[in-house]
């Protein structure tokens, strides 16, 4: 068998395995990485740059629609890179319409192809997850398309596609396995309904559908889909962006509402059926209010959840090696330096407890993580003032902390909120709204007026927020902003 | 009382009407007078000076047009099912622009009218020093005195008139962005931002464009030249940054005409123009035949007629600029100057506006706060946008040494591009910094969509006096173009690759 095989080759590991002391030399790598995404390359290829011996497991397991994916992880398979190729799409519709305006001359309704976009979405994507298996083979990572999960304190076994098992030691281990969308365990949710996971690859126009959720997935999803021409329904349970600044939440719900997106608050679904088969097919809703006995049902080709992610540490092995998670989320609490509760043993990415779920933040832990371990630098992560963007049909950027946060933690009277809104120059001709493009920034009074929170809602919001952030780390103050010149004309000398 | 106003201002521009409104806050009273003599073509407009009218505004405007262009080619690649080509009609693009700069206008009005500021159609000239007087335009003379004038008259594009036929026959930026019909097959010559940009839209919308260029494109400004080594505006002598930009719009299809001088434009029969030029390269004389010549030579600041001689005021000999101080005072007391017609200052709206605000806050607001014109960054709306701020490449090793800097560098490529299948050889992104100590940064250059809105949050950071290790700790938004900036980490002195490979 394959584990007679290997402890033969390794009998030392065997001794190991066996409860004896491990001998440091003998490990089959010095790092092996669970998680081929962000935080989980960035790492395994930092680490090759100092020569150590690293190997990374990947795996997708299938949705309950039979989707899957390359090398790469979330963002590049099922979340940033998509995402924006679609948005972009969207954008691109509007853009047809302002055209108009601007003197391109087309008399016909232009309508959108799902199977032409999503196929260019999936061909480019295909290149990524190439380009990364090259980038490990050229960096001498070891990458085994499989699913790891711990067995001993310094032994993973690795289950292919086959059902094949490997055994593989290593001095250290970073866990970046991520998270996936999870399901409201509703009858036929995960029958009938899909997830992000297989939106972007979706082989058929998902039609009249139905965003459940109101985190920023749902919301961008919803946006996108909208903006493509589709009927979209968005059923909100309560608040928008839970965790977002709600002044600039509740101004992006608006925007879309005005721009074709339904809303239906204060309902979660009870369950889904199916009315009819097909690609769409036909898909009925029932709904319950969260405010009392109110009943709703509604037809939708597609129903698409978009209620949260939860980590994937449950079925890793962590008990057998006696790592701690967060029994209610599943998330892991490290210290400062990545590290969980077992020393040889870290942890980057959306897993942690505590951090903001994002491709540069998991990218950044990952590699000044491997620095500090082989390099001997000793720079950690710096996870304040991470600047964000929500790519909703009106783009909203930030950094630092929301309103509500900012009167928590330093009192109304001891911050000052300076706003505006303004109007795109660029929307000025095709008569677009006037009103809503809208940027905040908080100043703490106390301490200078320094600069704690920045807020835009406007086209290319990451773009013009990327910089203010680099200034926010430098300790930008309201008088440092006055005294800047803007550039003209640009939304960002708002 | 002695004068009849608190504040006279010259000039209902971008640092005029700034200044205007900041001192009407004080509760003073305050007259603009505001005049556009008409262009050789007849050209005219309304208040509001040249940003609101010839500049910024319909440049931006028309620039976005063309942009527009590349999104309705992109969208067929997103699913969009478009039939290609598409055409664009000229004066439905100039009807929506004009209608928007004119709703500008009355807006102007408006709000001088609001904050109590009168204003006269005339056009001023000094009898004395607290004395201007006027012609309007149906012949009526009035006079304006006032305790303090500010002179914000600004700039107008200069006609090579030593080339047979300029005058007569070419066009210039005051005309092209108010002509009803097609330019046609154009011209746009030298090469000045105005000239690129101008040549960037027009190739956009799809007409036949040619730039002929004397010499380097994007060579500093004759303005800029005069600025002190500290305060040298980033796009001088940018040779790198000119090369990207413009081997770019040559891929997307403007024709540029490299060291060749024109020499006449005649009308032939069909209305046409004929362009004689030389071309220093191959000596030889070359003619072509364009609809439209446009001259974008240099802009000359509009100080002839003031009679500035006769109170005083001292001016560049060579550029005609009006000489201030660093508080914009002229060599004359109570006789201020801002804006383009200003000496030594950069050429822009922003900075017009903030410093004709300052100024009233410092004559009436018992402010002392005085302008710094240090770090302004600025962004040229050519096809591919290039946006900078700080010290450009040369001027940081000339003042630094290029042993004390580093410079950081980095080919990106936008995610919007990969789908559309467009070609992003010249995204570039560039930083300067100090070699020692905390390395702080110099300059930052960026080529690529949205230069400006890129660029401005890192002016900020520049102002906060950023450095290297502090723009590395900044984690980047993904996915945007703007993240590029804090990723950088090959140097030009490794000499290794800088294109971007994936995330």
């Amino acid at each position: 068998s394959v584990q007679a095989h290997k402890e033969e080759d390794n009998p030392l590991n065997t001794m190991e395995a066996n409860g004896l002391a491990p001998v440091p030399d003998s490990y089959d790598y010095d790092l092996i990485v669970i998680g081929g995404g962000s935080g989980g390359l960035a790492a395994a290829k930092e680490a090759a740059k100092y020569e150590k011996k690293v190997m990374v497991l990947d795996f997708v397991t299938p949705t309950p629609q039979g989707s899957s994916w390359g090398l790469g992880g979330t963002c590049v398979n099922v979340g940033c890179i998509p995402k924006k190729l679609m948005h972009q799409a969207a954008l691109l519709g509007q853009a047809l319409q302002d055209s108009r305006k601007f003197g391109w001359q087309f008399t016909e309704e232009v309508k959108h192809n799902w199977m032409t976009m999503t196929e260019a979405v999936q061909n480019y994507i295909g290149s990524l997850n190439w380009g990364y298996r090259v980038a490990l083979r050229d960096t001498k990572v070891t990458y085994e398309n499989a699913y790891g999960e711990f067995v001993g304190p310094h032994t993973i076994k690795a289950t292919n596609k086959k059902g094949i098992e490997k055994l593989y030691t290593a001095a250290r281990f970073i866990i970046a396995t991520g998270e996936r969308p999870r399901y409201l365990g509703i009858p036929g949710d995960k029958e009938y309904c899909i997830s992000s996971d297989d939106l972007f690859s979706l082989p058929y126009c998902p039609g009249k559908t139905l965003v459940v959720g109101a985190s920023y997935v749902a919301l961008e999803c919803a946006g996108f889909l909208a903006g493509l021409g589709l009927d979209v329904t968005v059923m909100v349970r309560s608040i928008l962006l839970r965790g977002f600044d709600q002044d600039m939440a509740n101004k992006i719900g608006e925007y879309m509402k005005e721009h074709g997106v339904k809303f239906i608050r204060e309902f979660v679904p009870i369950k889904v059926e199916q009315v009819e088969e097909g690609t769409p097919g036909i898909l009925k809703v029932t709904a319950k209010s969260t405010t009392g006995d109110q009943m709703i049902e509604g037809e939708y080709n597609t129903v698409l959840l978009a209620i949260g992610r939860d980590p994937c540490t449950r079925k890793i092995g962590l008990d057998k090696v006696g790592v701690n998670i967060n029994e209610k989320t599943g998330k892991i609490p490290v210290n400062d330096e990545e590290q969980t509760n077992v020393p040889h043993i870290y942890a980057v990415g959306d897993i942690l407890q505590g951090k903001l779920e994002l491709t540069p933040v998991a990218i950044q832990a990952g590699r000044l993580l491997v620095r500090r371990l082989y390099a001997g630098e000793t720079t950690k992560c710096d996870y304040v003032n991470v600047p964000t963007t929500v790519f909703t049909p009106l783009e909203y950027g930030a950094c630092g902390y929301s309103e509500e946060t900012a009167v928590e933690k330093f009192g109304e009277e001891n911050i000052e909120v300076y706003h505006s809104n303004f109007w795109p120059l660029e929307w000025t001709v095709p008569s677009r709204d006037n009103n809503k493009c809208y940027a905040k920034i908080i100043c703490n009074i106390q301490d200078n007026e320094r600069v704690i929170g920045f807020h835009v809602l406007g086209p290319n919001a990451g773009e013009v927020t990327q910089g203010f952030a680099a200034a926010i780390k430098c300790g930008l103050t309201k008088e440092q902003l006055d005294s800047t010149i803007g550039i003209h004309p640009v939304c960002a000398e708002v | 009382g002695k004068n009849e106003y608190d504040l006279l201002v010259i000039g209902g521009g971008s640092g005029g009407l700034a200044c205007a409104k900041e001192a009407a806050q004080f509760g003073r009273k305050v007259a603009v007078l505001d005049y556009v003599e008409p262009s050789p073509r007849g050209t005219t407009w309304g208040l509001g000076g040249t940003c609101v009218n010839v500049g910024c505004i319909p440049k931006k405007l028309m620039h976005q047009a063309a942009l527009l262009g590349s999104a309705l080619k992109d969208a067929q690649h997103y699913g969009w099912n478009m039939s290609q080509p598409v055409h664009h009609t000229w004066s439905v693009m100039a009807q929506g622009v004009q209608n928007y700069v004119k709703s500008l206008n009355w807006g102007h009005r408006v709000q001088l009218q609001d904050k109590k500021v009168k204003y006269f159609n005339i056009k001023g000239r000094f009898s004395d020093p607290h004395t201007v007087r006027g012609l309007t335009k149906a012949g009526k003379e009035t006079v304006v005195t006032a305790d303090n004038i500010v002179i914000a008259t600004g700039g107008r594009p200069k006609y090579p008139t030593h080339i047979t036929g300029a005058l007569e026959y070419g066009i210039t930026s005051d005309d092209l962005f108010w002509l009803k019909e097609s330019p046609g097959k154009t011209l746009p010559s030298f090469v000045l931002y105005v000239s690129l940009e101008c040549a960037g839209f027009l190739t956009g919308i799809g007409l036949d464009t040619t730039v002929m260029m004397r010499s380097i494109p994007l060579r500093g400004f004759d303005q800029a030249s005069h600025i002190s080594k500290k305060k040298q505006i980033c796009f001088t002598t940018q040779q790198q940054m000119a090369s990207l930009v413009t081997e770019h719009m040559e891929s997307y299809g403007t024709k540029f005409l490299k060291r060749c001088i024109p020499t006449k434009v005649e009308k032939l029969k069909n209305n046409r123009l004929q362009v004689t030029w030389k071309n220093a390269d191959l000596n030889t004389e070359e003619t072509d035949s364009f609809d439209t010549v446009m001259w974008a030579v240099g802009r000359v600041p509009d100080t002839k007629t003031l009679n500035l001689e006769t109170v005083g005021v001292k001016t560049n000999s060579e550029t005609g600029k009006i000489i201030v101080d660093a508080s914009e005072a002229t060599s004359v007391p109570h006789i201020y100057a801002v804006g383009d017609i200003t000496e030594g200052r950069p050429e822009l709206t922003p900075t017009a506006i903030a410093a004709g605000k300052l100024l009233a806050q410092r004559l009436f607001g018992h402010s002392s706060e005085l302008m710094d014109y240090d770090s302004v960054p600025t962004t040229v709306f050519t096809p591919l946008e290039y946006g900078c701020v700080g010290l450009s490449e040369e001027a940081a090793v000339q003042c630094h040494g290029s042993d004390n800097i580093e410079v950081y560098h980095a080919y990106y490529k936008p995610l919007e591009f990969t789908v559309a299948e467009r070609d992003a050889t010249q995204c570039y992104v560039k930083m300067v910094c100090l070699r020692e100590r905390e390395q702080r940064i110099l300059g930052l250059h960026f080529i690529g969509p949205n230069a400006g809105e890129v660029i401005q949050g890192f002016a900020l950071g520049i102002k906060c006096g950023a450095t290297y290790p502090q723009l590395m700790k900044t984690v980047g938004i993904h996915p945007t173009c703007a993240e590029e900036v804090t990723k950088l980490h090959i140097t030009k002195r490794s000499g290794l690759d800088a294109t971007v490979t994936g995330c």
